[in-house]
């Protein structure tokens, strides 16, 4: 039967703490959000800040736990109709939120309808365009965007005597070799593997992941990351898990320590662990663009973002979107935004906090700080670049990492985990194309 | 001739099993009613389309390899766990049964791991063979090992196992003990005056004699490894690597409240349900018969 509690209580736990929300004279504002740690107390300030700045709202934020615990427990929330006004959902998050038209106000119609001063054109291109319909209107908030760069270690490669940071595959191939030669246990790992290895590798060669331009034109997509560039590559990983060019660490973040340890002189994985990592490296590090294949592109498209952005759910008082609005504004002021940015190693959302660094002169006392920023502008997102929205997702991704760890182990060669990938990707894209009609 | 005593209709018998009836509908009958409708449906996240489809979801499930591939995990896992834990908890209550001195502080200590929690044992594990920052693969690099359970699906679920295992322990401890010092020691010492050792006393008395304890332990054992070494399984791998960790109790989490299939979930833990009861009817009914309870 413990199993029956399991499902119920998230659900009655949430409901209970939805409804704890103290009356006072100014009109609470809940956010839920999925930062902990460093990051949470930013973003306790963030609502602080704007709770002094007047006196009509006050912003509560509550931390959630991780991600998928955030978004699974307003959705617990919004089941039981206690759900908050504003809710931190993942990218992979997109397409559930997305899809769920009764229980999402589009923020950008949250702007609109408060009479609050908005312009799409203000925010960076490659941040916004992750989260806009097909017709363009903006449905949530970009709050903490990053995109995987490539973290090195200075002061292994002047021992191993690397003096060009790796730019393409063939490179990353010889610098490894060249750390192992140094007495390095690996020449890179990396961490959210389908996000970096498959999503952001697909984006940065200009190889669409799936049919319909990534599942922006609708739900009846295909998976077609099975393609030769990409299965080269994993052939590539595969091969180079075995002399140590490559050592895999685990999911999400879970690598970081072999970087930091200094057991692999490379680390791909999101702009967003600079604060991690300055706070613990005991060695200089640097970060750089993703490595590419020379022979699949001349020169790299764009990368794609990750992180979260706010979403507005409906069901409230319709005075206190006007708070929601008000809040959104300060969010995505150039001050916080830039604020934010060089604390976290999150790209900014918007072009006046990209300057606002600039004549800080952030980026002249950290170097490669802008690195993130100037992968995801360098060129005009296209159809394949754009980003990814795929239903069941979360779910993919999970199936993702699964056969890619299955080949990281020799379980199974490189083309049998990917067609296995596309395949299992694909039942459930029907799945939700069928939840959804 | 007894007589016989007829005891006219009474409310009180009623009210005094309805707090125990209410707990049991609230929180048992009806949050299975509620999964066993939730099976049926194919539903969005928020609950704002759903369609009835019979058993669709189950369909998918038992046309699905990974399924049954969780369902074979699980019971390898459940069997090693039962059997480890169950079998180092007997050789050690056998062990502390016989210390003289200080046997109270022994216990004590044997029994400490049950006080801990399910996700901060599996921390302590996480911790302790981390392939980076742990004590033990660093140990083991010495003899040349290299161990990497984030890679090695069998590291990483022997790793659970011994995890989950060392966590139950203390539990059959306790019950092995007490067991064993309710077998009259005149059994004992009349097989020692016959001139059987104390291996042959072990096995010809004291195990048969322990029997029934140790049928209890193996229901409660494989209970506990079916469902409550979620905490483990989740704080040490999250079901990984290539899924080679992930049991059926974990499996219902990650589908439904990672993946939000919440039919499919529901399903899964329907098909739970039913093996509970399956197991618990087989081993009452026929398992229990064969089992000597000390006549």
């Amino acid at each position: 039967m413990s199993i029956m509690k399991r499902i119920v209580a998230p659900a009655t736990l949430a409901a209970l703490i939805g409804s704890t929300s103290i009356v006072s004279a100014a009109t609470e504002i809940n956010w839920w959000h999925a930062m902990g740690g460093t990051n949470g107390e930013r973003v306790n300030k963030i609502a602080d800040d704007f709770n002094k700045s007047q006196s009509e709202y006050k912003v509560v934020p509550t931390f959630k736990g991780n991600y998928t615990e955030t978004m699974t427990s307003a959705i617990a929330a919004f089941r039981a109709k206690k759900q908050p006004h504003i809710v931190q959902v993942f990218e992979v998050g997109t397409a559930t939120m997305m899809a769920a038209k009764g229980a999402v106000y589009p923020v950008e119609q949250v702007m609109i309808d408060a009479g609050e001063k908005f312009d799409k054109n203000d925010f960076l291109p490659a941040v916004i365009s992750y989260y806009q319909t097909s017709e363009g209107e903006l449905l949530s908030m970009p709050f903490n965007s990053s995109t995987p760069v490539l973290w090195y270690n200075k002061d292994a490669f002047k021992k191993a005597g690397i003096s060009k940071v790796p730019a393409t595959w063939g490179e990353m191939k010889s610098a490894s070799d060249k750390l192992l030669g140094a007495g390095y246990k690996c020449g890179f790992s990396f961490g959210w593997q389908s996000w970096v290895m498959a999503e952001n590798f697909s984006a940065w060669h200009n190889i669409p992941m799936g049919t319909k331009e990534n599942g922006f034109a609708g739900i009846d997509t295909k998976f077609s990351f099975n393609n030769d560039a990409v299965k080269k590559h994993w052939n590539n990983l595969a091969k180079w898990t075995k002399d140590g060019t490559f050592a895999y660490g685990g999911r999400r973040g879970d690598s970081l320590p072999m970087f930091i340890n200094q057991e692999c002189g490379m680390w791909m994985n999101s702009s967003a662990y600079y604060g991690s990592i300055k706070k613990q490296a005991k060695f200089e590090f640097g970060q750089s663009m993703l490595p590419f294949y020379k022979d699949v592109i001349d020169s790299p498209q764009n990368s794609i973002i990750g992180g979260a952005t706010l979403w507005v759910l409906k069901g409230q008082k319709s005075d206190d979107y006007k708070g929601v609005a008000k809040f959104m504004t300060h969010l995505s002021s150039p001050e916080v935004q830039a604020w934010w940015h060089q604390g976290t190693g999150y790209v900014p959302i918007t072009k006046a906090a990209y300057a606002l660094s600039k004549t800080q002169g952030f980026y002249d006392t950290n170097p490669g700080t802008d690195t993130a920023i100037k992968q995801l502008s360098l060129n005009i997102p296209t159809p394949s670049s754009r980003g990814i929205r795929f239903g069941n997702f979360v779910q993919i991704r999970d199936i993702i990492n699964e056969e890619m760890e299955a080949i990281w182990s020799g379980e199974k060669s490189a083309d049998e985990g990917l067609e296995t990938a596309v395949k299992r990707g694909d039942a459930l894209l029907r799945k939700f194309e069928k939840a959804n009609k | 001739m007894l007589k016989r005593v007829h005891f006219g209709p009474s409310a009180l018998p009623y009210l005094l099993v309805l707090p125990q009836i209410l707990v049991t509908v609230i929180f048992f009958i009806w949050p299975a009613s509620q999964a066993l409708y939730q099976s049926l449906l194919v539903e969005d996240a928020f609950g704002l389309s759903s369609k009835f489809v019979w058993f669709e979801n189950f369909e998918y499930l038992f046309e699905d390899p990974y399924y049954w591939g969780s369902f074979q995990r699980t019971f390898v896992f459940s069997f090693l766990v039962a059997s480890l834990s169950m079998g180092s908890a007997l050789l050690l209550a056998v062990m502390a049964d016989r210390v003289v001195k200080g046997s109270g502080l022994y216990r004590t200590f044997l029994i400490w791991p049950y006080a801990v929690a399910p996700a901060a044992a599996g921390a302590l594990w996480f911790f302790m063979f981390n392939p980076t920052l742990g004590i033990l693969p660093y140990v083991l690099q010495f003899i040349g090992y290299d161990w990497n359970h984030k890679v090695n699906g069998t590291e990483a679920m022997a790793l659970v196992i011994f995890a989950a295992s060392w966590k139950q322990i203390a539990y059959n401890f306790l019950f092995f003990l007490a067991g064993l010092q309710s077998i009259p020691k005149s059994l004992i010492e009349a097989a020692a005056i016959d001139g059987a050792g104390p291996g042959r006393r072990f096995w010809t008395i004291v195990f048969p004699l322990l029997s029934p304890t140790t049928f209890f332990l193996l229901v409660i054992n494989v209970v506990y490894a079916f469902f409550e070494t979620f905490g483990i399984v989740d704080a040490i791998t999250s079901g990984g690597p290539a899924n080679s960790t992930q049991i059926l109790v974990y499996k219902v989490y990650n589908d439904g409240f990672v993946g939000l299939d919440l039919g499919g979930s529901a399903a899964q833990s329907v098909i739970l349900m039913g093996i509970v009861i399956g197991l618990t009817v087989i081993q009452f009914r026929f398992v229990e018969k064969k089992v000597s309870y000390n006549d």
